[in-house]
């Protein structure tokens, strides 16, 4: 059994409330930040604790605290994102719907370890049930005094506002975030300045995830080293895992990095196996941005060895072989689903959510769409896979922000891992309508490596 | 509720409503009363169904903002319409994961049910309905949302989704 570092007390009823969350240790790390640390001790607990950052890019959490510029006079901004949206994950949902606190308690001492006095929660416009919830704790917290003026009467300040979005993927884009915040379409911004430098409304402002700020809780409580000794090489800590597609237990788990991806997808702990008695097909471990690994590359790495949930780990093969950790949007498609089917759902998602700031984006998202759909419908050519390649290493690395990638990196390595079920739906244009290409050889055990 | 049909129509924002607005500007500095536009959009739309173009002029009055600093921020963002809608609209996850687990034979169901296609409003006014991109509830799919309040139907079934439409044409009717 795994520890609880985030989800410990989810279950406990009425935690939602700041009664019940003090109760079971809730605003320790408040009290323990603002009166016995100093803002620069927390950012090196958050360093030491190799916390890094949850909502999918993986850098150091306090490594980007380390780099918020603090000229004199001006104000500084930290900014949640929990502008949830990339598809498969549902866990920042989750932790706001049910522990809004720890939110809370994590965007305060973050805030007082960045110097902020105000700080925004940026939520996206579809979770208006999770906005009215933290919207009730933010009051509850500062009619108990850990907002407002003079927090628990250390004379630090913090006023803490959540804002909606209007419903668009690119806002979790940290820059596309800020535009949205001024008011704007969410277009990204170029980098450099980097939002350290110049973030909302040109102030240095840090950027993070739901999960990233509230795992700054625990690590506050129990000290960045105790942090760091949970999980394996440079993935350190716990981490939330939105599990969904056709596993038996969809849901939200928390696991100590590290854990073999056998033992969550298969153990009763996690996920349970596959829905009705089926056999896994392929995986999308991190969003729906990731590379899609089949059954039997996702299991093990290419040499052979048991693949762990680390960031390490899912990326050994590099994209050859491998995937990211991602926002850990772990997503299991069993034998009747088809390749190009999803990937043609994918695609189409992200025509939709380009901005059309850059044009290799807004229309190469757009022809592959199209070719998708024709393959799908049994009209393509056997001429568009390479097509298809040629156009997602046109967009790839071409785009202002990495929804470029994003859209490229599913269709090709769908095709790198899945061309004969392609193929298929080229020769047997007909069938493919009526039936899916089913499981084939995706599942079947690696061959042994050739060792010099 | 309010329907605008005709744009020509001079919209009237309520006292209660124009607070709320000032409510939401004094969140951000001084100067800075544009960041509320996104929120107040949503509350025009909870108000009136729909984002109408004298409303948004209105909006861009109040903020001391060009029209087309709206205009082009509304039109930006799904989550805002630009036509009226039904009363009810159900939004569908349409997106991979709920497509793994049936989002398209619900949407059908939800044509047949209501009989008519994505996008237009049945007869009596009160439903439309639309596919939409990922609603971040993968675990619990097929799922759709009603707003204004954006309550969330999880693992739907063809039955629950005739429940649901049932249950609200009673409620209205009642």
């Amino acid at each position: 059994m795994g520890r609880k570092l985030l989800l410990e007390h989810i279950n406990v009823p009425g935690i939602n409330t700041l009664d019940v969350y003090r109760s079971k240790g809730g605003y320790a790390a408040v009290e323990k930040a603002l009166k016995t640390l100093s803002p620069d001790t927390i950012v090196e607990e958050v360093k030491k604790s190799g916390l890094r950052g949850r909502g999918g890019a993986g850098f150091p959490t306090g490594m980007k605290w380390s780099f918020l510029a603090k000229p004199e006079g001006v104000a500084r901004y930290l900014v949640c994102n929990a502008d949830e949206s990339e598809p498969g994950t549902f866990k920042d949902r989750y932790l706001m719907t049910y522990i809004p606190h720890l939110l809370i308690e994590g965007m305060i001492v973050s805030s007082f370890a960045l110097g902020a006095n105000t700080s925004y929660i940026y939520v996206r416009g579809e979770m208006m049930p999770q906005i009215r919830i933290l919207e009730k704790a933010i009051a509850e917290a500062k009619n108990a005094g850990f907002l407002g003026k003079n927090i628990l009467g250390t004379g630090y300040d913090l006023e803490l506002y959540v804002q909606p979005g209007g419903g668009a993927y690119i806002c979790g884009e940290e820059t596309a975030l800020l535009e949205s915040l001024e008011g704007k379409r969410g277009n990204p911004r170029i980098k450099p300045p980097f939002p350290a430098i110049a973030g909302l409304y040109g102030c240095p402002t840090v950027v993070n995830n739901v999960e990233s700020i509230a795992a700054v809780v625990p690590i506050i409580n129990d000290g960045g080293e105790e942090y760091a000794k949970i999980g394996v090489g440079r993935s350190t800590g716990t981490k939330l895992i939105s599990a969904g597609g056709n596993v038996k237990k969809p849901g939200v788990y928390e696991i100590d990095l590290g854990l073999p991806v056998e033992e969550f997808l298969y153990s009763d702990e996690y996920c349970g196996g596959i829905a009705n008695g089926k056999r896994l097909k392929a995986v999308v471990a991190g969003g729906s941005s990731v590379p899609i690994l089949p059954a039997n590359l996702f299991l093990k790495t290419i040499n052979n060895e048991p693949r762990l949930m680390s960031y390490e780990s899912l990326a050994d093969g590099g994209f050859v072989s491998g995937t990211m950790m991602g926002s850990g949007g772990f997503i299991a498609f069993d034998e009747d689903q088809c390749i190009v089917r999803n990937t043609w759902n994918f695609t189409r998602f992200y025509h939709h959510e380009s901005c059309g700031q850059c044009s290799p984006c807004r229309e190469g998202t757009g022809w592959m769409e199209k070719v998708l759909h024709r393959l799908e419908h049994g009209h393509g050519k056997m001429s568009d896979m390479d097509l298809l390649v040629d156009v997602s290493k046109k967009i790839e690395g071409n785009t202002i922000c990495p929804l470029g990638d994003a859209a490229a990196w599913p269709v090709a390595s769908a095709i790198r891992h899945f061309r004969d079920e392609f193929e298929w739906h080229v020769t047997n244009g007909a069938e493919a309508i009526t039936r899916n290409y089913g499981i084939a050889h995706y599942a079947d055990p690696l061959p042994k490596l050739e060792t010099a | 509720m309010l329907k605008v049909e005709d744009t020509s129509v001079p919209v009237e924002f309520s006292p209660a409503l124009l607070k709320q607005f000032d409510d939401i500007v004094s969140r951000y500095p001084k100067g800075k009363q544009k960041s509320a536009l996104l929120p107040i959009l949503h509350l025009v739309q909870a108000e009136f169904g729909w984002v109408s173009a004298p409303a948004m002029d209105k909006v861009a009055a109040h903020l001391g903002l060009e029209p087309i600093e709206v205009y082009e921020v509304a039109t930006f963002y799904s989550m805002y319409f630009m036509r009226p809608q039904g009363k009810y609209v159900l939004e569908v996850c349409r997106t991979g994961p709920c497509g793994l687990v049936g989002a398209e034979k619900i949407m059908d169901h939800i044509e047949q049910k209501l009989g008519v296609k994505e996008g237009e409003i049945t007869p009596d006014g009160l439903f439309s309905w639309r596919g939409v991109e990922c609603l971040a509830a993968c675990g619990y799919g097929p799922v759709l949302q009603i707003g204004p309040e954006y309550t969330f139907y999880e693992n739907l079934t063809n039955e629950s989704v005739d429940t649901l439409i049932d249950g609200l044409k009673a409620k209205t009717n009642n």
